[in-house]
């Protein structure tokens, strides 16, 4: 059994490589500049502590409602403006990233794990336990995510644990549909039947010869899923039900400045245009990451 | 055929709803917090007694899954129980009330997407790279990414605040409007022939309309592009083409009818969206839907409340995608046959 070896299959085979698809990924220039916004983010979250210009919770009462740029009092400049107890958005907004981030990834991670583990076995074994799968997953769909989400920060109330896994219980289910199909189809490949003439055990099968295989559409579904991830979790603290009000957050801060608009309407504006900026580079960045490795996505 | 498909999908429906109900009975049912405790808390001194009384009422004291039965029981019927925050009415009664402003503000958010996705999206499909194709595609990524109440309150900054054009809150102005049949103010003021409500009611709903119909003008657009972008490229458009048939008549019939087969899915998806969308959208503005009603119900620990109003968004949510099945199996005999 000889593979016709054609042009589409060479350049498919040069882009499977590592290297290929760095190569592929950063010859898209929106994909790099949006994957550079994110990283900057990123470091902007992690240094906080040690970038910000004032404590975040602090409170300067003489620069209550205070404008972007303005030079309150004293020595004390707030560069994007106060907001109505004088603290600092800018160093709000950098502490904000932390919960964005950190929530994000934390529940992408454990979605993604959840998600393709149960999966795969559903894939690979069939039987009851796909059946039992499939009518559990048709009950999560029937539910509007942030509905579901909201029903159960609704019952205990803001709290980051509940947080995580109010918005990842039903984000399982997109990979779980992913890992399930592709495991499906991989089952009767070529490959995986030589494995098992070859006396490859299960495990090994499952994990070192279908798990590779499926990773790249799973990767490109988690850093899309991100995107939704951290508009969720900041919808939900505006509600008052997500991160808890002690620490900042955007969501929280967009629900503070919401009293203010008529007057001070960067208390509102800033934060919110931080949300849009991430979540657009994140999405950005998934896009590219999609034409690069899913080549059925490929445009 | 036709009617051993729809019968199948009806019979599907039963557990997946058990399921939805029994999901959000439990939520509720999880809180650390008191709802009786929650409703005497303005109320001054209460003795054990009257409490255990009030839990006796509103049926708190008996087993978890008697209270489950109980509710599955009485939701059949329309009975969601009283609610704890609105002086003990009917939960039913209260959403009822709620109900036409969201259905009035969701169908009109609906008609901006769909009226806005389409058009932007077959005329960005006609010259893919073009100049309106990439301002749509920077257009569409905008949509889904901003969040919805943001884009809310820079609206309302922008076209309520800084210019007075549109109202940001409630649903129409101060005694605009006398007589009321169906509550949904727009169809009540053309049948009492009251322009001015019409037009105030309708202005009302703009700003949260725009805002909530955002990402499912995005999705929609998206699809309906690259749908018609493959519809064009198939062998029956050139045959239509080279008929002479004019680029109108082939673009608007045959091809347009052909790529809205799929993209029904995503709108009815979409829809969905847009009801969770409800909830943020109506508190930025204070819209007085069931959605400000859900959010200020979770604040008053409101359990039946939020109980009813959740188990009605997944139930339409359910019955809308039911519903896009249904369309889309009568429009392509491909997927009744599947």
């Amino acid at each position: 059994m000889t593979q016709p070896v054609t042009e589409d299959h060479v350049l498919e085979t040069a882009a499977a490589t590592t290297p290929g698809m760095l190569r592929l990924l950063l010859a898209n220039r929106v994909a790099v500049v949006a994957g550079v916004v994110v990283l900057g983010f990123l470091v902007m979250g992690l240094l906080a502590p040690a970038l910000v210009p004032y404590d975040p919770n602090a409170q300067h009462p003489e620069a209550i409602r205070a404008a972007p740029f303005a030079q309150a009092e004293g020595q004390h400049r707030f560069l994007l403006g106060a907001d109505s107890l004088g603290r600092d958005l800018l160093s709000r907004i950098m502490y904000g990233a932390r919960v964005s981030i950190l929530l994000g990834v934390a529940v992408v991670l454990l979605t993604l794990v959840v998600g393709t583990g149960l999966g795969m076995v559903a894939g690979y074994f069939r039987g009851w336990f796909d059946t039992v799968m499939s009518r559990v997953v048709d009950t999560l769909l029937a539910f509007p995510f942030l509905i579901f989400a909201l029903a159960i920060m609704a019952a205990t109330g803001p709290n980051l644990v509940a947080l995580v896994l109010a918005l990842a219980f039903k984000g399982w289910v997109d990979f779980y549909r992913v890992a399930r199909g592709d495991v499906l189809a991989a089952r009767e490949a070529d490959y995986v039947t030589a494995a098992r003439g070859l006396g490859a055990s299960m495990p090994h099968i499952l994990f070192r010869e279908i798990l590779p295989n499926i990773v790249p559409p799973l990767i490109v579904l988690a850093t899309l899923r991100m995107a939704t991830i951290i508009i969720a979790e900041a919808s939900l603290s505006f509600l008052g039900i997500g991160v808890p009000p002690s620490i900042p957050a955007w969501g929280t801060m967009v629900a503070d400045g919401r009293a203010d608009v008529a007057s001070a309407w960067w208390i509102a504006t800033f934060p919110g245009l931080a949300i849009l900026l991430l979540v657009l580079s994140v999405n950005l960045f998934g896009e590219g990451l999609r034409d690069v490795l899913d080549p059925r996505m490929r445009k | 055929m036709w009617g051993r498909f729809a019968t199948q999908r009806l019979l599907q429906l039963i557990p997946v709803l058990l399921g939805v109900s029994f999901i959000v009975f439990l939520t509720m049912h999880l809180t650390p917090s008191d709802p009786i405790e929650h409703m005497l808390g303005q109320a001054g001194s209460i003795t054990q007694e009257q409490i255990d009384e009030l839990r006796t009422h509103y049926g708190l004291d008996r087993p978890l899954i008697l209270q489950y039965g109980l509710f599955v029981g009485n939701a059949v019927r329309g009975n969601f129980g009283l609610s704890y925050s609105h002086h003990g009415r009917a939960v039913a009664l209260v959403v009822a009330e709620r109900l036409p402003a969201t259905l009035e503000l969701t169908v009109f958010a609906f008609l901006i997407a769909i009226l806005f996705a389409i058009p932007a999206g077959v005329i960005a499909s006609l010259r893919p790279q073009g100049v309106f194709d990439r301002v749509a595609t920077v257009g569409a990524l905008l949509g889904i990414s901003i969040p919805g109440f943001w884009l809310g309150i820079v609206l309302m900054i922008l076209f309520g605040l800084q210019r007075h054009w549109l109202p940001i809150s409630g649903r129409i102005d101060l005694g605009a409007m006398s007589e009321y049949y169906t509550g949904l103010y727009t169809l009540d003021a053309l049948l009492s022939g009251n322009a001015a409500a019409f037009w105030s009611a309708l202005k009302h709903m703009v700003l949260p309309g725009i805002a909530m119909a955002a990402p499912m003008a995005a999705m929609v657009m998206r699809m309906v592009r690259s749908s018609m972008i493959g519809v064009l490229g198939q062998d029956y458009i050139q045959f239509a083409r080279a008929k002479g048939l004019p680029e109108t008549m082939v673009v608007g019939k045959h091809a347009l009818r052909n790529a809205l087969i799929p993209t029904l899915n995503i709108v009815a998806l979409q829809t969905g969206l847009l009801l969770s969308g409800n909830m943020i959208i109506e508190t930025v503005f204070q819209y007085p839907g069931l959605g400000k009603l859900a959010v200020d119900a979770i604040g008053a620990a409101d359990y039946p409340l939020v109980q009813a109003v959740v188990l009605l968004y997944a139930v339409s949510y359910v019955l809308l995608n039911l519903g896009a099945d249904a369309l889309q199996a009568m429009l392509d005999p491909r997927v009744r046959m599947a």
